[in-house]
C-alpha cells in the first residue's frame, strides 16, 4: 500500500546513471554556478532589510508561530501549482519527459539547504530593501524541500490511470481539461496527499533552517519561530529554546488536526481499489463542517465554484485535435530534431560553464578535499541508519504486531518525524562542549536523530500488515527464534523498511549540512564532513566551494540511492511483497 | 423496435490494424481487413477467443482507436475520434470511484455542459430505467458487481446513444448476477424502452451470444479475421434449452474448433520453435484429461457440455484442450474433444508415470520445450540464461507473446521435470533444487 505512494524518482528507473542524468546533473551545476556568479558579481553587502526588531519574549511565540506557518502554507501552495505543471508537462509531453524526469531525481538529491546563501541573495536582489525578497527566499528554500516528491508523485499517478476510466473520458468526450480535473486529478490525489504529509514534514526543517541565516557578513533574520530560535541560541537561553520547541509541537498538532486529518478523510474517497470495509479515516474537524449548518454553507459556495470551474470545457480552438491524432511522421521527426539540437545547446553551454568554474576556481586540491570529505559524511549516514536499524527494528516489530500499542506508537513516531531535529541540536553543542567529547563521533548522532523515525512508522506499519493467516502459521509450525526472524519477519517488514530508510537516508544527508557545524552562543563545534564545509564556506561566503561542495555532495547522493537503495527496493518489491 | 428505420448506422470497410513494436521491426496484425456493418434495430455480438481483436475492433468503432487501415463511417460519414451517439460499456464497469452512482451517470452530461437540473432529471430517469432505484447516492464501493454494471448501463443510456457498445459486459459477474442483467437488458431492448438504435456487443461466451444477438460475427484469432457470420432468428425471449437454440451453440463450437490448416503443427499460430504458445497449468491439463476420461463422458466429450459441466468459458477451455490437442493427448474435432490411447493411459497412470509421459511427449511435439532441453544438455555449465530463448522467440513473435509461450513452457518443463528454472536469476538449468 505504502509503496505505491513512495515517489523517489530514481525508483521507477534503471540503476545506473545514463546520459539523461548526466544532462540533468550538467544542467543543475550550471544553474548552480550560474546564480553562485550571479550573487557574487552584486554588489556586497547587501542592503540587509530593515527587519522587525526579534525579541526573546515569550509573548512574541504565538505571533512568530503564525508567521512560520504562513510561511509553509505560502511554500505548500507553491509545491502544489509546481506539481500540477510540471508533471502534468512530463506526463503529457514524451519530449519534456526525457529531460524533466531525471531533472526531478537530480533536484531530489541536491541538498539543497547548502544552497540558502544564493537563493536568498537572488531574492534580495530581486526586491532590493524589503523584506519581501528574504520571505521569498524562505519560503523558497521550503518549496525545494516539498516540491520534488510531490511532483514525482503525480506524474506517476498520471502515468498510471487505468486505462478503462482513460476511454471513459475519451469516450464520453471530456476535454482535456475536464479530464484532468474529473479524472486524473482525483486519481492522483491520495497518492499526492500522502506526499503533501511527507513533505510537509520535512518541510518545518528548513522554514526553521531559513528564517535565519547569515551570508557573509549580512544577518537576515524573519520573524518566525526559527529566527527565534536562533536568536535564542545566540544569546545562550536554555528556556527560550525550549519554549520554541512547545511553540514548534504544537504548530505540527494543529496542522496535522486541522489540514491533513481533514483532507485524508476526505481523500479516502478517491482511493481506486473498489472495495468497503477499509479503515475509515476519522477528522472530528471534518465531521464539524459536515455537521454544523453555517459551517458548511460557508463551504458549500466555494465548492460549487470549483466545481463549475471543473466542468468548463476550455478546449483549445477546433482542428488541432485532428493534426494531433495523425501525426505527420515528418513534422514529429522535425520536432525531434529541434528539440534534441537545444539540450545538446543547453548541454554545451551547461559543460562550458561547469568547465570554465573548474579550470578557474578549482585546483584538483579542493576537489580531492571535498570528495574526502564527502566520504566521511556517507560513512557516517551510512553507519548510524545501520545503527538506527539495528535498534529501531526490532522495537518497531515488537510494537507493530501489538496493535493496540501501535495504534498510540504509530502517530507518535510520525510525529517526531515531522518535528524539526534542528531546534534541538543546540543541546548537543552544550554537552559536546561541556564534556569535551569528539565532535566527529557525538554530533553524528544529530544526522539521524530527526530521521530515525521514518524507519520506526514505517515498520510498525509492515509489522502491523503482516497477515494474520501467515502469524497463524507460524505458531502452528511452531517456528520460533533466530528463524522466526529470518524466515518470518524480516522478509515480511522489508519492503517497509526499505522505504523508511531511503526516507531516513535521504534527510540525513539534508541535516549532515546543519547537524555537522553547531553553534551555541560563540562557541562553535564542527565535525569532519561535507556538511560543516558547506556551513562554513556559507558563513564565510564563499560562494565557488558552496558550489563545489552541493556538486559533489549531490553526484554521492545520486549513486548512493542508485546504487543502494534502488536495488533494495526492487528486491522487495519482486520478492518479498505480500499481498 | 419494430418501427425504427434501416439502413446503415455504422460501416467498417477493409479494417486493418497493427501495432508496431518497440524497436520498430516487423509490426505484428491484430485485425485483417476486417468490413463490418451495423444496422438499426440489431444487436450484434463479436465472438471470439482472447487474442483475437474483438475488443480492438470495438474500439475502433467507438473511436478510441484509429485503425492503420480501413475506413469506419458512422451515418455516412467518416469519423476521426470518438463521435457523439455512440457510448460504451465495459467489462471492468470502469465507474469513477471518487463519484457516487448519480454522479457517474450524470457526468458524461454535465461535461458537454448539459445544465445542472436537466441532467439531474434525464440522469434520473436512466437510473430509474435500469433498476437502480434507491442508491443514487452511493459510492461505486458500496455496490455488488451486478449493481455497479447497471450503474455502467445507466451512464451509457442516459447519453441516448444511437449505439451502445459493449465490451464483455457480463464476464466480470457471477452466473446469476450475469443472466439476470442479460435478462433485464434484453427486456428494454426487447420492450423498446431503450434509446438506442443498436447495440454491438464482444463476448467470449458463445451462448451468451446466441442468447442476445440476431447476428454473430465469429472472430478467428491471430490475426483477427472475420471467420463467420450467423444470424439468429429464434424469437425472444429465447430458451437456452430450446433444441434449435442448442444446435446453433453446437454449430458455433464446432466452426471456432475447426481443425487448423493441415501444413502446421497445431492450432497454435507459427511452426516448430516459432510457435506461440498459451500459459496453461499443468493442472488443468491433467483435470480435463481425467474429467474427459471418466463417465459420462468415457473419453469422448462434447465441448459445449465439458464447458458447462467444468464451468469454463472458451477463453480457458479452448486453450487447455487445444494444448492437449498439440501433446497428443487428445483429439480437438468439430466441437469435439476425445482423449488419444496416450491421454487415456495418462488418466490411469500414478505420479511419476504421468511426469514421466508428459516430459516424454513435451520433447517430442513441442519443439522449443526440446530445444532448451537440448541447449542445457550441450552446454558444460548445464545452465542457460531465458533471455537467449526469448530474443530466439522474439524472432518468430512480439516480445509480450515471446514472455507468454516462455512462460507457458517453463511450468510445463518443470512438471515433466524436463528442466529447473529459478525465477530470481532468469536461469535455466538441470540441477534439481532438492538435491544437493
Amino acid at each position: 500500500m505504502i509503496s505505491r505512494f513512495v515517489a523517489f524518482s530514481s525508483l521507477g528507473r534503471r540503476a545506473l546513471p545514463n546520459q539523461w542524468d548526466f544532462i540533468s546533473l550538467a544542467l543543475v551545476i550550471a544553474v548552480f554556478i550560474g546564480v553562485a556568479k550571479g550573487s557574487a558579481g552584486m554588489t556586497a553587502p547587501l542592503t540587509a532589510p530593515v527587519t522587525a526588531d526579534l525579541s526573546l519574549d515569550y509573548s512574541n511565540l504565538p505571533y512568530y508561530a503564525l508567521r512560520t506557518t504562513l510561511r509553509m502554507s505560502a511554500a505548500m501552495a507553491a509545491s502544489l501549482v509546481f506539481t500540477f505543471v510540471y508533471a502534468t508537462i512530463a506526463a503529457k509531453s514524451r519530449r519534456a519527459e526525457m529531460v524533466l524526469i531525471p531533472l526531478l531525481d537530480v533536484l531530489q538529491s541536491v541538498p539543497i539547504l547548502g544552497f540558502l546563501s544564493f537563493t536568498v541573495t537572488f531574492f534580495l536582489g530581486l526586491f532590493p530593501g524589503s523584506t519581501l525578497g528574504a520571505e521569498l527566499a524562505a519560503i523558497f528554500a521550503i518549496f525545494t524541500s516539498q516540491a520534488w516528491n510531490m511532483a514525482f508523485s503525480f506524474y506517476q499517478s498520471l502515468r498510471t490511470v487505468p486505462r478503462d476510466l482513460e476511454e471513459v473520458a475519451v469516450g464520453y468526450h471530456f476535454s482535456p481539461w475536464q479530464k484532468f480535473w474529473q479524472l486524473e486529478a482525483p486519481f492522483a490525489m491520495p497518492s499526492l496527499i500522502w506526499n503533501m504529509m511527507m513533505s510537509m514534514s520535512g518541510g518545518w526543517f528548513f522554514v526553521v533552517a531559513s528564517e535565519a541565516i547569515s551570508v557573509g557578513d549580512t544577518t537576515i533574520k524573519l520573524p518566525g519561530i526559527g529566527s527565534y530560535l536562533a536568536l535564542a541560541i545566540d544569546a545562550k537561553r536554555i528556556d527560550a529554546v525550549l519554549a520554541a520547541v512547545l511553540a514548534v509541537i504544537l504548530v505540527i498538532l494543529a496542522y496535522d488536526q486541522f489540514l491533513f486529518r481533514p483532507i485524508v478523510a476526505f481523500a479516502a474517497k478517491f482511493r481506486v481499489e473498489l472495495s468497503a470495509g477499509q479503515v475509515q479515516e476519522e477528522s472530528w474537524v471534518r465531521q464539524l463542517f459536515l455537521r454544523t449548518r453555517f459551517l458548511r454553507a460557508l463551504v458549500t459556495v466555494p465548492a460549487r465554484m470549483l466545481d463549475r470551474i471543473a466542468l468548463m470545457r476550455l478546449e483549445p480552438p477546433r482542428g488541432r485535435a485532428t493534426r494531433m491524432r495523425w501525426p505527420d511522421h515528418l513534422v514529429s521527426r522535425l520536432f525531434d530534431a529541434v528539440w534534441f539540437v537545444v539540450i545538446a545547446a543547453l548541454l554545451g553551454y551547461s559543460l562550458y560553464q561547469v568547465y570554465g568554474f573548474v579550470s578557474e576556481k578549482l585546483a584538483l586540491a579542493d576537489l580531492r578535499e571535498t570528495v574526502v570529505l564527502t566520504l566521511y559524511t556517507m560513512i557516517r549516514v551510512f553507519v548510524l541508519i545501520v545503527l538506527a536499524s539495528l535498534f529501531w527494528v526490532p522495537v518497531s516489530i515488537y510494537i507493530g504486531l501489538r496493535p493496540r500499542l501501535a495504534e498510540k506508537i504509530q502517530p507518535l513516531a510520525q510525529f517526531l518525524a515531522a518535528f524539526p531535529a534542528n531546534v534541538v541540536f543546540p543541546i548537543a553543542v552544550v554537552l559536546v562542549v561541556k564534556f569535551s567529547l569528539n565532535p566527529d563521533i557525538w554530533l553524528s548522532g544529530l544526522i539521524v536523530f530527526g530521521t530515525q523515525w521514518y524507519i520506526v512508522f514505517n515498520v510498525i506499519g509492515g509489522a502491523m500488515a503482516f497477515p494474520n493467516d501467515l502469524r497463524e502459521a507460524v505458531v502452528n509450525y511452531g517456528i520460533k527464534g533466530k528463524y522466526w526472524w529470518k524466515d518470518v519477519i524480516l522478509p515480511g517488514v522489508f519492503p517497509y523498511y526499505v522505504t523508511g530508510a531511503l526516507t531516513a537516508s535521504g534527510g540525513s544527508w539534508n541535516a549532515a549540512i546543519v547537524a555537522e557545524y553547531v553553534k551555541w552562543g560563540d562557541d562553535k563545534v564542527a565535525a569532519h564532513g561535507i556538511g560543516a564545509y558547506i556551513a562554513q564556506a556559507t558563513e564565510a561566503g564563499d560562494y565557488s566551494k558552496i558550489v563545489l561542495g552541493v556538486a559533489v555532495m549531490s553526484i554521492f547522493v545520486i549513486l548512493f540511492n542508485r546504487l543502494l537503495w534502488r536495488p533494495l527496493f526492487a528486491l522487495g518489491e519482486r520478492k518479498l511483497r505480500i499481498n | 423496435m419494430l418501427d425504427r428505420p434501416e439502413g446503415a448506422l455504422l460501416e467498417l470497410k477493409n479494417v486493418s490494424q497493427t501495432y508496431t513494436k518497440g524497436s520498430g521491426e516487423r509490426d505484428s496484425l491484430v485485425l485483417d481487413n476486417v468490413s463490418l456493418t451495423l444496422k438499426s434495430g440489431e444487436i450484434v455480438g463479436l465472438l471470439g477467443r482472447s487474442g483475437c481483436g474483438k475488443s480492438t475492433l470495438l474500439r475502433i468503432v467507438a473511436g478510441l482507436v484509429t485503425p492503420s487501415k480501413g475506413d469506419v463511417s458512422y451515418l455516412g460519414a467518416p469519423i476521426a475520434g470518438p463521435v457523439q451517439g455512440v457510448a460504451m460499456v465495459f467489462q471492468s464497469f470502469a465507474l469513477f470511484p471518487w463519484l457516487s452512482v448519480l454522479d457517474n451517470v450524470e457526468i458524461g452530461l454535465r461535461t458537454k455542459g448539459v445544465p445542472a437540473e436537466e441532467a439531474r432529471r434525464r440522469a434520473l430517469a436512466a437510473i430509474d430505467t435500469i433498476g437502480l432505484d434507491g442508491f443514487e447516492s452511493a459510492f461505486p464501493k458500496e455496490l455488488s458487481g451486478g449493481m455497479r454494471q447497471r450503474v455502467g448501463f445507466a451512464r451509457g443510456l442516459v447519453v441516448e446513444p444511437n449505439i451502445l457498445l459493449m465490451d464483455e459486459p457480463f464476464s466480470a459477474l457471477d452466473v446469476l448476477t450475469a443472466e439476470t442483467l442479460r435478462t433485464d437488458l434484453l427486456d428494454l431492448w426487447v420492450e423498446g424502452r431503450m434509446p438506442t438504435r443498436s447495440i454491438l456487443m464482444v463476448t467470449h461466451n458463445i451462448e451468451e451470444a446466441v442468447l442476445m444477438c440476431d447476428r454473430i460475427v465469429v472472430l478467428s484469432s491471430n490475426p483477427g479475421r472475420i471467420a463467420a457470420e450467423i444470424k439468429v432468428d429464434l424469437p425472444h425471449p429465447r430458451n437456452r434449452l430450446d433444441p434449435e437454440f442448442r444446435q446453433l451453440v453446437d454449430k458455433i463450437y464446432a466452426l471456432m474448433t475447426k481443425r487448423a490448416a493441415p501444413e502446421r503443427d497445431g492450432v497454435f499460430p507459427g511452426l516448430g520453435l516459432g510457435m506461440s504458445l498459451p500459459h496453461v497449468s499443468t493442472n488443468s491439463l491433467a483435470g480435463m484429461i481425467e474429467e474427459v476420461a471418466a463417465p459420462p463422458y468415457n473419453g469422448k466429450a462434447d465441448l459445449p457440455a465439458l464447458a458447462d459441466s467444468l464451468n469454463m468459458e472458451i477463453d480457458d477451455l479452448f486453450p487447455v484442450a487445444e494444448t492437449l490437442q498439440l501433446l497428443r493427448f487428445a483429439e480437438v474435432v468439430e466441437g469435439d474433444i476425445k482423449l488419444t490411447l496416450a491421454g487415456l493411459k495418462f488418466s490411469d497412470a500414478d505420479v511419476d508415470a504421468r511426469k514421466k509421459m508428459f516430459s516424454d511427449h513435451l520433447l517430442a511435439y513441442v519443439p522449443l520445450a526440446a530445444r532448451i532441453r537440448r541447449v542445457l544438455d550441450e552446454r558444460p555449465s548445464h545452465i542457460a540464461p531465458a533471455t537467449r530463448f526469448q530474443s530466439e522467440l522474439e524472432d518468430y513473435m512480439s516480445e509480450e507473446r515471446a514472455g507468454d509461450t516462455l512462460k507457458g513452457v517453463i511450468t510445463w518443463g518443470r512438471y515433466g521435470e524436463l528442466f529447473a528454472f529459478d525465477e530470481g536469476s532468469q536461469m535455466f538449468s538441470l540441477e534439481n533444487p532438492g538435491g544437493e
